[in-house]
């Protein structure tokens, strides 16, 4: 489903290369975990496959269902099913949560020329993806993040994503900030997505959260390439013994 | 005072004094009337219209921005208006003269024409001085409005409705509004009409009694080549409680004043404004609030989107009385500039004597937040849907603050209109 070929990106501003010829390839249906220290580029990936403009590609290839999408805007990256829940998901005053999610809901419909929901459904969907992720109806009634804690964010995105019901499903750091009960209402949402015809990359620092959503293949990302690949054991080696060793011996 | 040199009248100004004296025999009005007209066209023909260095009218130099005015000959016939929300008492002016006057319990309205003829006290042509273009053109000019008297104690549940409609030309009217004590009352100003170039000048007196309380919901959509110019004096009695909401969605040259006095103790002024200013718009909204005795509040906040090459003003100048303590006054005006050629000058001023008072003024200008933007627009939502959302976000805490569903519906509905058109 996605391809990445050799691509190199830096920061549009002032031109520092963060990815330096990255590959991946991730399949229909499969779970891939990308880790990686402080500053190799985690981050800045997902933005990319968003479609951030604050990263300039500069060299090679995004491709999803054999289309480049770099020509597209993260608008209808959206829309064409790509996903990215954010490490850090924005405050929005002023835009109440319920509107949000059904204008996203709706533009998504109309970009694949499907029929807009009508509010009686757009409530019963929205009623019962938040039950699942313990989420209120009275938080979803306050504008889009605001005053809701670090864990109640990373909750509210992965109740996005079960409404929106993308095929490629980019967690950024997802565990982050979250303690053991959290993780277990996010892991199971997402696992809750997992199916035959998408697909979920989890960027992720801990192994802690590969115990929940386990994957299928993990990579270790380094200084802007995949350095190393391989299944879930590869997490626990990681976990046992740091980054450094593996480092190393693609240097 | 300001001295200004001498210069030759403009062509607006020359026109004015040639009207005046084309039309004063047909203007209503009794011998002391004619009298005050008179006097007021002397003052714009011995100073001109302010110029910059006036300082009320320091960021809008009406002298260049009203270079010419249009002849004062209507286009056509300006249609009423379909109520804003259901229900309520239309009073309407048709091209400056009265035309529809429902009428409404314990609510007395007369015409501001038979005022002026006959003897009514609290009834002039008054304005504020030789810079007071508003108040002097509408003192030399008005044909028409209405007085109104709400009895006291009467709870009115009808809001009333009063539209200025034009079809080009020039319109001049004035509103005299008292609102006795006790009573309570919703009233809606809206100025409208074609996008034929017309001048309006539009005055209104509204004085609240002891423990009124009042809604006044002024909507201005001129149209893309009216100068509109508005002026609100405002007198707040012991305990009286006024929100005044103000919506700018048109016009070519708005000039807005609210000069308000709170003379009594415990009242309440709330003032919010939300200005749409796009293409070449020039909307000025300027304040002047007088809290001249003790224990009185005011809060006043004033939201601008500003697109286009158009340049928008808030003069803000809160004045605290040497006695008026515990005098607790709050103004923000907070400003989105949606392109790089939009402008917003903002000058807040606090003039304080009393020594145990809160007064707070803040100004902020912003541009669209490019994180949100990215958020909305990584959801699937277009950018330009997306950027609407966070302009409306802007405006609708405000809007949202007036409570009465019907009301906010229609407000939004024209700020989305708005939108499409512009952002």
């Amino acid at each position: 489903m996605l391809e990445i070929k050799n691509l190199h990106a830096r920061i549009a501003e002032d031109g520092t290369e963060i990815i330096k010829g990255l590959n991946l390839s991730v399949k229909a249906g499969e779970v891939a975990a990308i880790m990686g220290p402080n500053g190799s580029g985690k981050s800045t990936l997902s933005y990319i496959l968003a479609g951030r403009d604050d990263y300039e590609v500069t060299e090679g290839e995004i491709l999803y269902n054999g289309e480049n999408i770099l020509e597209m805007d993260p608008a209808e990256r959206a829309a064409a099913g790509i996903f990215l829940a954010f490490q850090y998901p924005m405050e929005i005053p002023g835009v109440a949560t319920m509107q949000f999610l059904k204008v996203a809901m709706n533009e998504q419909r109309k970009a694949r020329g499907e029929d807009e929901l009508t509010t009686p459904d757009f409530i019963r969907l929205v009623k019962e993806a938040a039950g699942s992720l313990e989420i209120s109806m009275e938080m979803l009634k306050r504008p889009l993040n605001v005053g809701f804690s670090g864990g109640e964010k990373k909750r509210a995105e992965i109740l996005q994503m079960k409404l929106l019901e993308p095929k490629l499903c980019v967690l950024d750091e997802t565990d982050s900030g979250l303690d053991i009960d959290a993780l277990k209402i996010v892991s199971d949402g997402v696992n809750s997505l997992r199916s035959p015809d998408r697909a979920t990359i989890v960027i992720t620092h801990y192994q802690r959260l590969l115990d929940y959503i386990v994957p299928d293949t993990v990579h270790v990302l380094s200084k802007g390439r995949i350095v190393k690949s391989g299944d879930k054991s590869l997490a626990h080696e990681l976990e046992a013994n740091g980054y450094a060793d593996i480092i190393n011996e693609a240097a | 005072m300001t001295v200004q040199s001498k210069l030759p009248l403009t062509a607006a100004e020359t026109a004015l004094v040639d009207q005046f004296g084309a039309q004063f025999g047909s203007l209503p009005g009794n011998a002391e009337m004619v009298k005050l007209r008179d006097r007021a066209i002397q003052a714009i023909k011995e100073n001109g219209l302010p110029t910059r260095r006036v300082e009320a009218w320091h960021y809008t130099d009406l002298r260049r921005l009203l270079a010419t005015v249009p002849a004062n000959a209507p286009s056509g016939e300006a249609q009423d208006l379909e109520r804003i929300v259901d229900g309520t008492a239309r009073l309407v002016l048709r091209n400056g003269q009265v035309a529809t006057m429902d009428s409404v319990e314990q609510l007395t309205v007369g015409s501001m024409s038979d005022a002026l003829r006959a003897d009514v006290s609290g009834v002039s042509l008054n304005d504020h001085g030789i810079h007071d273009a508003t108040g002097l053109i509408n003192s030399a000019f008005v044909t028409d409005g209405f007085v109104i008297h709400v009895e006291s104690g009467a709870k009115i549940a009808k809001p009333v409705e009063l539209q200025s409609l034009h079809d080009g030309g020039q319109v001049h009217v004035r509103n005299s509004v008292t609102i006795g004590e006790g009573a309570s009352v919703t009233f809606f100003d809206r100025h409208a009409g074609s996008d034929a170039e017309v001048l309006e000048t539009a005055v209104t007196e509204l004085k609240l009694r002891k423990g009124a309380e009042a809604l006044w919901v002024t909507i201005q959509e001129t149209g893309d080549a009216a100068t509109h110019l508005s002026q609100m004096n405002v007198t707040l009695e012991e305990d009286a409680k006024l929100t005044l909401f103000v919506v700018n969605l048109s016009g070519k040259v708005v000039r807005q004043e609210i000069n308000g006095d709170v003379i009594g103790e415990g009242a309440d002024l709330t003032f919010r404004a939300v200005n749409l200013i796009g293409d070449a718009t020039h909307c000025d909204i300027t304040l002047s609030l007088g809290h001249l005795v003790p224990n009185t509040t005011s809060t006043e906040t004033v939201r601008n989107v500003v697109t286009g090459k158009a340049q928008g003003v808030f003069q803000g100048q809160i004045s605290v009385d040497r006695i008026a303590q515990k005098t607790d006054a709050q103004m923000a005006c907070n400003t989105l500039l949606l392109s790089d050629d939009a402008g917003f000058s903002t000058k807040p001023e606090l003039e304080i004597f009393a020594d145990d008072v809160v007064c707070a003024h803040g100004a902020t200008v912003t541009e669209i937040d490019q994180d949100h933007l990215f958020y909305l627009m990584a959801r699937g939502i277009s950018e330009k849907i997306a950027r609407g959302l966070l302009i409306k976000a802007f405006v609708t805490e405000i809007v949202e603050e007036l409570e009465d569903e019907a009301l906010i519906e229609a407000l939004e509905a024209r700020i989305n209109r708005w939108l499409e058109v512009h952002a």
